[in-house]
């Protein structure tokens, strides 16, 4: 007999099976979802959610899709919350500190709480991302919030309304655009695939018998 | 909480791991490999498939959760919809919010095209999203086009169709320029090499990656790009069925709100579906590694309108899927992980096999080794798995390279408190991709005129299987062209009367042939309501 826990979905009791997380477990009590899941292996940020276990005063944050449930857990799930894109022309935009001050003034505005990373579900230090933005230190910012799926639980919790993943996409484009080294061999390659000097190379492949093909591949050579 | 039988495992697993350090273990030959698929890959189980009875296809076999699909009933069936109530006029309708929908849209957009992006899901809720490993391109001195045209080709069982095999090896390097331009951080070299190695099936080290995150950092590039340019993206709205005109090109949609149930006629000149793979559809039962919505509706939507269907009888099961914990059961594990050294390992610690072996070949050495073998390490739930021995890694190249080279993976792990540093994980074949979908020409588009198709929902490219890293690299490639030649089309194309008749059609040939199903397609969202799954 598998072992039960109570949960509180939206503040009503359910009992499911402790094994489940607490996507499959509100789809066990009977739900079905619409909005509030998507890819299902915690890479999407579709399914945010907050948390209180009864008795417990501090609020908890996790994906639906990567978190256990637990005894007495009370859950909202935050399938969508109010986020400031800013628009603007990759092409326009350069790795300067102004890009911050004209798009996202407001992360300027941080009063050092550090909600953000406490209700991070990847564990980033969200502050500290925020903090080489305000600075212009987009490598910095790119490295420090590589691994944010947008799930949005940090701007819930953002007094000062800073829409914390909006501002990572941009450092990491600025980064990967403007300040990660030039890629010669990428170059060289497109311009050679450009001017048609592989064609030959591959038209003589595909005209090849499909049995002189298999001789060729089981016998190339691994580098 | 690992069991007694893994804990005894894993002790003949730590037993034999420095000796496995470097050993070169053998690839199979060309006949052991079609011996060992014959006798124990999913797609050469009969009784997996069905036969289609109507359609383009009529006669040949596909999945029987996919026969069921293609021959069910419309979700428009005796509905009266009013074709004249117009809610968006586009010139390009994009079906499809993943990585081949937004690079088509950004494209068509590009290109000068009004092109609106319908998604059941948001954008960016996509198998592109959960892509870690990486994405090919023979970009480096030591490689080239026809070398990865050749890798393809073989991983492929030589079926590849080649005119698109030949776009997609070509434009690669193209691809991989454009996502760097737009902002994507490729994992590089100080001097801006590009980090690259090996996945199953590559004779040269072409695989670049953003760690692994390598789809989600390509996903949310072009998801912010989208924003950016301003396209219309309309979430959580599904297309239904096509709509054609009277001169029987299709020209639209019929969407449906998933929240509020309201069907809505979207008219387009061009129509890109690119609504991903199939996972969900739970194949003779696997596991799916698959997003929430990957449910074929792409391939209904368009076999329905009479576009043909390519290799729609393969099915990619990932090697490395989840086996344990039950959480994250069927759960991606990158090939990443065996690109940098980890080896398969059997429950008395032996190396069973060269870990870059194929997809398809490694799934089936893994299936052989858990049952007739009876090598495989038992779990809860009643299934087996085999190790994959994660601390080789850092053995081979140091303490770190896990967290810097693959963080999601050892993320995932540690939330379930296994740390694949110190402890190899369980790993058991999980429903991937679907290699086959609808068949397209080099232009992108369908037989029927001015439907194209990008992405996973195209057959051909890959022909029987597809090598890992293939995949990001034709929604990049495939997606660009078809948003590319789905505008210029528009721009040659008035859109008639619009009609429903197909629909119709389709359900008389049914009629017809005795088939009386109560499958609704397309199915939109899986099942799991009142299940433990």
């Amino acid at each position: 007999m598998e072992q039960m826990v109570n949960i509180y979905i939206m503040g009503k009791k359910y009992s499911v099976p402790s094994s489940l997380t607490i996507m499959t477990a509100t789809e066990y009590a009977g739900y079905k979802y619409v909005r509030g899941c998507g890819c299902r292996n915690g890479f999407c940020g579709a399914c945010a959610t907050i948390y209180r276990v009864k008795g417990q005063f501090d609020i908890k944050t996790g994906l639906a899709c990567q978190t256990q449930v637990e005894e007495g857990m009370y859950i909202a799930s935050l399938p969508f919350f109010p986020t400031k894109k800013a628009e603007y022309d990759i092409n326009e935009v350069k790795p300067t500190e102004q890009v911050m001050m004209s798009l996202y003034p407001e992360i300027y505005s941080c009063i050092g709480c550090n909600a953000c990373t406490k209700a991070c579900p990847q564990s980033l230090n969200v502050m500290q991302y925020i903090a080489y933005a305000q600075r212009g230190e987009f490598e910095k910012c790119a490295e420090e919030s590589f691994d944010c799926v947008a799930c949005g639980i940090c701007t819930s919790r953002c007094p000062a309304g800073i829409t914390h993943p909006q501002v990572a996409v941009l450092a990491r484009r600025l980064n990967g655009k403007y300040i990660a080294p030039e890629t010669q061999h990428l170059n060289d390659r497109v311009e050679e695939i450009i001017k048609g000097e592989h064609e030959e190379l591959i038209e003589k492949v595909m005209q090849k018998p499909i049995e002189e093909l298999k001789e060729l591949y089981n016998n190339r050579v691994k580098e | 909480m690992l069991t007694e039988e893994m804990r005894a495992s894993i002790k003949k697993v730590e037993a034999t791991r420095q000796s496995r350090i470097g050993a070169d273990l053998r690839m199979m030959t060309a006949d052991e490999k079609s011996q060992l698929l014959k006798e124990y890959h999913p797609d050469y189980k009969d009784n997996g498939f069905e036969t289609l009875s109507v359609g383009p296809n009529k006669g040949s076999k596909v999945p029987t959760e996919l026969r069921h699909l293609l021959e069910g009933k419309s979700r428009i069936l005796g509905e009266n919809i009013d074709l004249s109530n117009i809610a968006y006029d586009v010139d390009v309708l994009v079906i499809g919010g993943g990585g081949a929908g937004a690079s088509a849209a950004i494209e068509a957009h590009n290109a000068g095209a009004k092109t609106m992006i319908v998604t059941k899901l948001r954008i960016g809720d996509a198998n592109t999203m959960m892509a870690e490993g990486g994405i090919q391109a023979a970009d480096k001195p030591n490689d080239s086009p026809a070398t990865h045209y050749l890798d393809a080709l073989g991983g492929g069982h030589f079926c590849n169709v080649p005119e698109l095999l030949k776009k997609l090896v070509c434009d690669a390097p193209i691809a991989i320029k454009w996502l760097n331009d737009l902002g994507v951080m490729f994992d590089k070299e100080e001097d801006g090499t590009m980090v690259t190695t090996h996945g199953g099936g590559t004779s040269r080290k072409r695989m670049h990656a953003c760690k692994d995150y390598s789809g989600a950092e390509i996903m949310r590039v072009l998801r912010d790009e989208v924003w950016n340019l301003g396209i219309d993206v309309v979430d959580y709205t599904s297309a239904i069925e096509l709509i054609k005109d009277t001169d029987g090109k299709v020209a639209g949609a019929v969407l449906l709100n998933m929240e509020t149930n309201e069907i809505l006629v979207a008219k387009a000149k061009t129509v890109v579906i690119a609504t991903g793979g199939a996972g969900r559809l739970h194949y003779q039962g696997f596991p799916t590694s698959n997003h929430y919505g990957a449910t074929a509706d792409g391939l209904v939507l368009g076999y329905r309108a009479g576009a043909e269907l390519l290799f729609a009888d393969t099915i990619q099961y990932h090697p490395t899927g989840v086996a344990y914990p039950s959480q994250i059961f069927g759960a991606l594990v990158t090939e990443k992980v065996r690109s940098i050294g980890a080896l398969l390992v059997n429950v008395d610690g032996e190396a069973f096999m060269n870990p870059l072996e194929t997809r398809d070949v490694t799934a089936s050495s893994i299936i052989r080794e858990c049952s007739t073998r009876g090598k495989g390490v038992p779990t809860p739930g009643g299934g087996f798995g085999v190790w994959l021995d994660t601390p080789m890694i850092e053995m081979i190249h140091g303490e770190g390279t896990i967290e810097k080279r693959i963080p999601a993976m050892l993320r995932m792990y540690l939330q379930y408190g296994i740390d694949m540093r110190k402890e190899p994980i369980l790993v058991y074949p999980t429903l991937h991709y679907q290699n086959g979908g609808l068949k397209i020409g080099a232009n992108g588009m369908t037989d029927v005129e001015n439907l194209f198709v990008a992405g996973e929902a195209v057959g051909g490219i890959h022909g029987r299987n597809r090598l890992m890293g293939n995949s990001l690299l034709d929604i990049i490639v495939f997606g660009r062209n078809a948003g590319q030649n789905a505008a210029a089309a528009a721009k040659e194309t008035t859109v008639g009367e619009l009609t429903l008749s197909h629909v119709d059609s389709f359900q008389k040939e049914l009629d017809d042939s005795g088939i009386v199903s109560d499958c609704v397609s397309p199915k939109l969202l899986p099942d799991y309501t009142r299940k433990v799954n």
